[in-house]
């Protein structure tokens, strides 16, 4: 990360254990090359039934069209939206942790970020199905796409922030995909060179693009990673400001809100790195990493998570304070009796997300339940269950009853299909996730030796001696530059 | 690209591979590359190549993007099919600012990521020489060219003298080839190289 080959004792060490280069390539290699155990095979046959659930879900909702869903006249966006929300919102800390995180120089997530950048591809891949499979005549689908077509040429309108949305997502899934392959490229190098069996030589010697560390290579690969990090920062953002704008430029009551981009972002960031840690604490313990993914990783991302739960937070209660100080009739219906009331139909869904996001998160303040990683698991868990509330609370109690008592529609429910879609979309993410576990390194390899010799903790231990010296020895012997 | 006769050193630390480096430069030895298994910083000054220029590649194709999506937005809505969308200018700018945003991004990035590609001749099937197998995991090996002047045995020892761990002599082809047979029309045989 930095010239100097010191850092101050008072900073976590990131590596644990005796580690020097080749242990750091055997340990996280290893899964990769030995076959996987009887867990991975239970976890993937889960995800595999999953996934078929939702192909026929989705086989019956293109067959008999969206009636297989319990969309109605005013909940016209139901589970198909919400689930699109959530899962893009999920992808967002995997950007967060491997661009925003490197502009800021933070060691840490050296650990985390090839996993986390995979999430963020399989969750816009599962995000993408919803949008595409709520259009109804799915085989239509390519009209979006701005083509001289036959009809007339008409084109589609681009001051529409569903058209935005078109672009946003899919200019994030690229980008996103090429971060993460342009990072996996020494990785995949590595594991070409160890590569003993014909096909893992024939696999990775396609997939590494004949990578061989070339230090001219290595120093465009460090600027290419630094400008695409410069860019994908403000695209993170913007992905999830539009996400809001399908909602914000609406003149719905309850979407019509000027706080619905930050608000947006700060609980994408805080459902994404929920779903970071049920994968990682799940990862580190069956593959045996835990000394490259240690506690101090899950304290840091639970100090993210405390900060925009706390932010989400000011939102909910902005909000009702916006929807009372503006005096409009409507706002004040959406608010306060069709999600502040308990006992409005849906006011359940509204009191399960403000106990999920805002009440329970404040419990890490505590530095002890930031370091109890059992405790840590249940709080992810219940973090994104809050999060998929959130968006629907948004969703369906803003258009269940609308501005006409006589359309206000019955209680919306969803069918199974549409249960099984969402589930399909679980089936799709593990599926993607377990593969990805198997047959790709789960650590960034070159990353964590670029920072064993200022964070591992048998270099640590050494940083005494450094300390002691004087300055102009210090330069000399420590400062690369100064040979 | 043709078939060269080169030197190959490793070194199992940074902290010996730079001054090693300084005195191969000093002695006036043609360093080749250095292929390392993370990037190690100040060593593409100390081998003495420039700095690169790929994010100017980055800056051209973003504008590129810009300037793609402003002017096909607007030429759609101005000259190829205006539509009256809620009584708006035909050229809304700030309902076009995302679109546009996004295709920056998309240009650079792809844009970029091909030009590295094509910079650094990385692709799928393509085969190329790999010095040593363990240069992607814990080993830094600087590979010297020879030239008709230079004696192998004399590179070889004064690498040693510099503190390589393992030196050898390696005649390789420098460029990639595709297939089984390299330009030479040489067998290529995976084991030799550890590929």
């Amino acid at each position: 990360m930095s010239l100097l080959k010191y850092e101050s004792q008072l900073r976590e060490p990131l590596v644990e254990g005796e580690k020097n280069y080749h242990q750091i390539t055997e340990d996280i290699c290893r899964p990769i090359e030995t076959r996987p155990g009887k867990l991975w095979y239970i976890g993937f046959t889960i995800a595999v039934c999953l996934l078929c659930f939702g192909i026929y879900s989705v086989y019956r909702e293109v067959v008999y069209g969206t009636g297989q869903w319990n969309l109605n006249k005013t909940v016209g966006w139901g589970w198909d939206i919400t689930n699109f929300v959530w899962w893009i919102g999920i992808g967002h800390a995997g950007t967060l942790i491997s661009a925003i995180l490197l502009l800021f120089r933070q060691g840490w997530r050296c650990g985390v970020n090839r996993a986390a950048e995979a999430m963020t591809i399989f969750a816009v891949i599962c995000a993408g199905q919803f949008p595409i499979f709520h259009m109804g005549r799915v085989w239509m689908a390519f009209f979006v796409l701005p083509y001289p077509n036959t009809r007339g040429s008409l084109w589609p309108n681009f001051s529409s922030p569903l058209m935005w949305d078109v672009f946003a997502v899919s200019t994030y899934f690229t980008v996103s995909l090429l971060f993460w392959y342009v990072g996996l490229l020494p990785d995949l190098g590595t594991l070409r060179d160890r590569a003993r069996t014909k096909f893992r030589k024939m696999f990775y010697g396609v997939a590494s693009f004949g990578w061989n560390g070339s230090t001219k290579h290595w120093q465009r690969h460090e600027s290419l990673a630094l400008v695409l990090a410069g860019i994908s920062t403000p695209l993170v953002l913007s992905v999830h400001t539009i996400v809001s704008f399908d909602f914000a430029t609406s003149i719905v009551p309850g979407w019509h809100t000027t706080i619905f981009p930050p608000y947006f972002v700060a609980g994408a960031i805080f459902s994404g790195f929920a779903m970071v840690q049920s994968l990682l604490i799940v990862t580190r313990k069956v593959l045996n990493l835990e000394d490259y993914i240690t506690v101090g990783h899950i304290e840091a991302m639970n100090k993210v998570i405390v900060l925009t739960g706390s932010i989400v937070g000011c939102a909910y209660l902005t909000e009702l304070f916006v929807a009372w100080y503006s005096q409009n009739q409507y706002e004040n219906w959406a608010f306060f009796q069709n999600r502040a009331n308990l006992f409005s139909p849906y006011g359940w869904a509204y009191y399960g997300m403000m106990f999920c996001n805002v009440v329970s998160p404040q419990l890490f303040w505590s530095r002890k339940l930031r370091r109890n990683i059992a405790f840590t698991f249940f709080m992810s868990v219940l973090i994104n269950v809050g999060m998929w509330f959130e968006r629907f609370v948004i969703i369906v109690t803003s258009v269940y009853r609308d501005y006409l008592p006589s359309s206000w529609s019955t209680y919306y429910s969803p069918t199974i299909w549409e249960i099984g879609f969402y589930l399909g979309t679980f089936g799709l993410f593990f599926t993607c996730y377990f593969l990805f576990a198997k047959f790709f390194p789960v650590i960034a390899v070159a990353e964590i030796k670029a920072i064993l010799k200022t964070s591992g903790v048998n270099y640590k231990a050494k940083m005494t001696e450094i300390e002691k010296m004087d300055t102009e020895k210090f330069y000399v012997e420590e400062v690369e530059h100064a040979h | 690209m043709s078939v060269k006769k080169f030197v190959v050193g490793c070194f199992d630390d940074e902290k010996v591979l730079f001054p090693a480096v300084k005195q191969v430069r000093k002695a006036g030895y043609k360093i080749h590359d250095v292929y390392t298994p993370f990037p190690i910083h100040g060593l593409d000054h100390a081998i003495g190549i420039r700095e690169t220029s790929i994010h100017t590649a980055g800056f051209i194709f973003g504008i590129t993007g810009t300037s793609t999506a402003l002017g096909f937005m607007g030429w759609i809505f101005t000259k190829d099919w205006p539509l009256n969308i809620g009584g708006k200018p035909h050229f809304p700018l700030p309902a076009f600012i995302p679109i546009t945003f996004e295709m920056t991004v998309l240009f650079a990035a792809v844009g970029m990521t091909l030009t590295f590609c094509y910079l650094c001749q990385l692709s799928p099937f393509l085969k190329r020489h790999h010095f040593h197998p363990r240069a992607t995991d814990d080993l830094f090996v600087m590979v010297i060219e020879c030239t008709e002047k230079s004696n192998e045995t004399e590179v070889a020892a004064f690498l040693q003298s510099n503190g390589a761990i393992e030196v050898n002599v390696q005649e390789a082809e420098t460029g990639w080839w595709l297939g089984t047979y390299d330009k030479q029309q040489k067998l290529y045989r995976p084991e030799e190289v550890g590929y």
